[in-house]
């Protein structure tokens, strides 16, 4: 049997390979590339800058950062951005995980399933979001209005009258698929003669799952949560599409509240301090979720 | 030898080149139906100059708003023509953003124009873009409708009046509905109706010193008008109802009356397109407890920015699609009653056109009292009849109109959303430095 070995790093000093010429250029495009919008969003965010108003120039000092946290749609759209990540986050894993146990079942026409729940995931954000607002929620051309008339209810209105569940529902729909085929995976993968002893000693199914593939798949959660976390901070095409923010401010979270300041009110420097916002918000999140999640994959 | 007969097919080619030289003109439009038209009539435009191609943008007004307007702030120069209303052309005129449109064709007749849309969009006397259509408000009503329920518009309806007739006019089972309205969030889309309103119920935006007065009793009774006949007597889903949608309600039928631009009146009377031809009639825009201020104005105009490489192959366009000739045109592909209206005297003048339009006279007179330079029940410091013609305006109105189409579905009082207007609108005017 072979076995690797990796030479240690040779003592003698000057004979050390030397890469930095080589990774050198590479890295500082790499830096560059990430560099110069951040620092020209920071800059902007400095700046008076509103685009229907050329007269308005001039260093601003904080006062876009000001005005930014003394508005009330960045709070209300703060609470958004979180009542969207943590329920979608819910939704999909919890979704996810009973979902992916139930196909891990053997029965017939079960790759046909399992190809038909995963397709949402290939479904582009737009095309999603106007799919349920046009085929399913609307409250004279959808299915669920169909469904209602049928039983003799009235039909929802479903972005007026409750705008933000109809953006999670959506959001959901697309991400579950994802969740289903990270933990499938991570199904598949538990030891079977596990399973097979645990029955011989007595446990029932729900003790199984609580106590064996529950454990089992925990590495893989924190996978789909990290993952989903990243993306679901940036959702953005099914509130544009579906609700544009409204109504009022009730479906607005901060990538679309940001888009709002700078192309709807064309203010360059309040969108940018926006910017920096998120982004400071964004890093503060992965430090944790990062932190959390090596732990558990040392294990 | 080889060497004599490139160099005269090089010299040939260069020749050759300023004649042949083509300029594809980007145009940035409005997807109304009059400009629709102008897409396909401009086939005829192609064929008359050969040199000049045209590509067409056509997007939804919002939409297009915004690709306009970072277009020319930016300076990016992706449109040649752009279609931008008599909000835009003074404020971008003052920021040097649009080519001045002089040196026109000598038969364009600029004297033919409407002097309050022509007024509209100079600046120190000069034009700076061509006004396309223009128009007004008024209430538009299904006399079938009125003589079955045995009631009668009276020629000058108010508010009070007018919300009595959709009460009795509203039948969800068959959905009609009395009173159909803007809904949709956007400063040209609800706002422009709402700011119409509140300023007959004696309101305005701001007052002495830019203070900035939407927390005020007139605005609240502006707005509980609005939400109340809207929720009980106007169509479903009204936050996205905007112009056109509302056009098509009327026109199939669904919509008692409707209060909007008088733009409609010759897509509603026209068979080919509405449903109610024959059973539509009209009225002046209604009245509150000011009468007399000012009421609406707005005219899509064809403009030039500053940044084209190809200002005078727009020029030839813009020229040709506001001209008489165009408005003969249109008449005779599609009838006089489908020509642009609100621009041009001599469409007015047209023996044709009266017969065609019975409201073309109606509407001449709205636009000629539109009173956009007028007063509001208090004084004001900015013009504008059914907007605030200062630059920040889009951002407030896009906001304002967010928190208006709130209360219509219910998911903000009346009084919350004034709150949040008022504030909202405070800040943005302190942020960009007002009283200048």
């Amino acid at each position: 049997m072979a076995t690797l070995t990796t030479p240690a790093p040779s003592p003698a000093k000057g004979r050390r390979f030397n890469g930095l010429p080589f990774i050198g250029p590479s890295v500082t495009v790499l830096l560059i590339w990430m560099i110069v919008p951040l620092v020209m969003t920071v800059w902007f965010s400095l700046q008076r800058y509103n685009l229907l108003d050329p007269t308005v120039t001039g260093f601003a000092g904080i006062d876009n950062y000001e005005f930014l946290v003394t508005d009330p749609d960045f709070w209300a759209s703060l609470t958004n951005t979180l009542l969207l990540v943590g329920s979608v986050l819910v939704i999909t894993v919890v979704g996810g995980t009973l979902l992916a146990v139930l196909f891990d079942q053997p029965f017939p026409g079960r790759n046909l399933a399992r190809l038909f729940a995963i397709a949402p995931f290939f479904v582009m954000p737009t095309v999603a979001a106007l799919i349920w607002k046009n085929l399913m929620m609307h409250p004279i051309y959808g299915v669920f209005g169909a469904v209602a008339r049928a039983l003799g209810l009235p039909a929802v209105d479903w972005f007026a009258d409750y705008p933000l569940l109809s953006v999670i529902l959506i959001v959901s729909w697309e991400w579950l698929p994802f969740a289903l085929l990270i933990l499938l995976t991570a199904v598949q993968s538990l030891d079977r003669e596990q399973l097979e002893a645990a029955r011989m000693d007595g446990a029932g199914a729900l003790a199984q799952f609580v106590y064996i593939v529950l454990p089992h798949l925990s590495r893989a959660i924190s996978v789909v949560v990290m993952i989903e976390t990243i993306f679901l901070l940036t959702v953005f095409a099914e509130i544009y599409v579906t609700t544009a923010g409204g109504p009022g401010n009730a479906t607005t979270n901060l990538a679309f509240l940001i888009y709002a300041r700078a192309l709807l009110q064309y203010d360059v420097g309040g969108a940018s301090a926006g910017g920096v916002v998120a982004i400071i918000l964004a890093n503060i999140v992965a430090f944790f979720l990062v932190r959390t999640i090596a732990r558990r994959l040392e294990v | 030898m080889t060497r004599t007969r490139t160099l005269l097919l090089a010299a040939s080619l260069l020749a050759g080149t300023p004649a042949l030289a083509e300029s594809t003109l980007t145009i940035a439009t409005v997807n109304n139906g009059d400009m629709v038209v102008m897409q396909k009539l401009s086939s005829a435009f192609e064929k008359a100059h050969p040199d000049i191609k045209l590509r067409w943008v056509v997007l939804e007004e919002n939409v297009l708003r915004q690709r306009v307007t970072t277009d020319i702030a930016t300076k990016a120069g992706q449109f040649d023509v752009l279609t931008i209303g008599n909000y835009e052309v003074p404020i971008w005129a003052k920021q040097n953003w649009l080519e001045p449109m002089d040196g026109l064709p000598a038969d364009y007749d600029a004297d033919d124009l409407l002097k309050t849309v022509r007024e509209g969009v100079s600046r120190d006397g000069k034009l700076y873009a061509l006004p396309f259509y223009g128009e007004s408000a008024m209430t538009y009503y299904r006399k079938d409708l009125f003589d079955k329920a045995g009631l009668t518009m009276p020629e000058a309806p108010t508010y009070d009046e007018i919300k009595g007739f959709a009460a009795k006019l509203t039948d969800k089972a068959s959905q009609t509905y009395g009173l159909c309205l803007r809904g949709k969030p956007g400063w040209g889309e609800n706002m422009a109706y709402v700011t119409s309103l509140v300023n007959t119920f004696g309101g305005q935006w701001f007052g002495e010193g830019w203070k900035t007065t939407i927390d005020t009793p007139e605005w609240k009774n502006a707005l509980t008008y609005y939400t109340d006949v809207l929720k009980n007597y106007g169509p479903p889903g009204a936050t996205s109802n905007g112009f056109n949608e509302n056009l098509a309600l009327f026109a199939s039928g669904r919509c008692a009356m409707w209060i909007d631009s008088t733009v409609a009146a010759g897509l509603l009377y026209d068979p080919k397109q509405s449903q109610v031809a024959d059973k539509v009639a009209f009225a002046p825009m209604p009245t509150g407890s000011f009468k007399g201020g000012p009421t609406w104005l707005w005219s899509w105009n064809l403009g030039i920015p500053a940044s084209s490489k190809q200002k005078d192959a727009a020029k030839t366009f813009v020229a040709w699609a506001t001209s008489k000739a165009y408005v003969e045109s249109v008449a005779k592909e599609n009838g006089w009653v489908a020509v642009p209206p609100g621009t041009r005297e001599s469409t007015y003048k047209s023996p044709d056109y009266q017969k065609a339009a019975p409201f073309a006279g109606f509407v001449l007179k709205a636009i000629d009292s539109a009173n956009p330079n007028g007063q509001t029940r208090n004084p004001r410091p900015y013009t504008g009849a059914q907007f605030v013609a200062i630059p920040e305006f889009q951002g407030i109105g896009t906001q304002v109109g967010q928190t208006v189409a709130a209360t219509l579905t219910g998911q903000q009082t009346i009084d919350a959303a004034l709150k949040a207007a008022q504030s909202a609108t405070e800040r943005t005017m302190r942020q960009a430095g007002y009283p200048k």
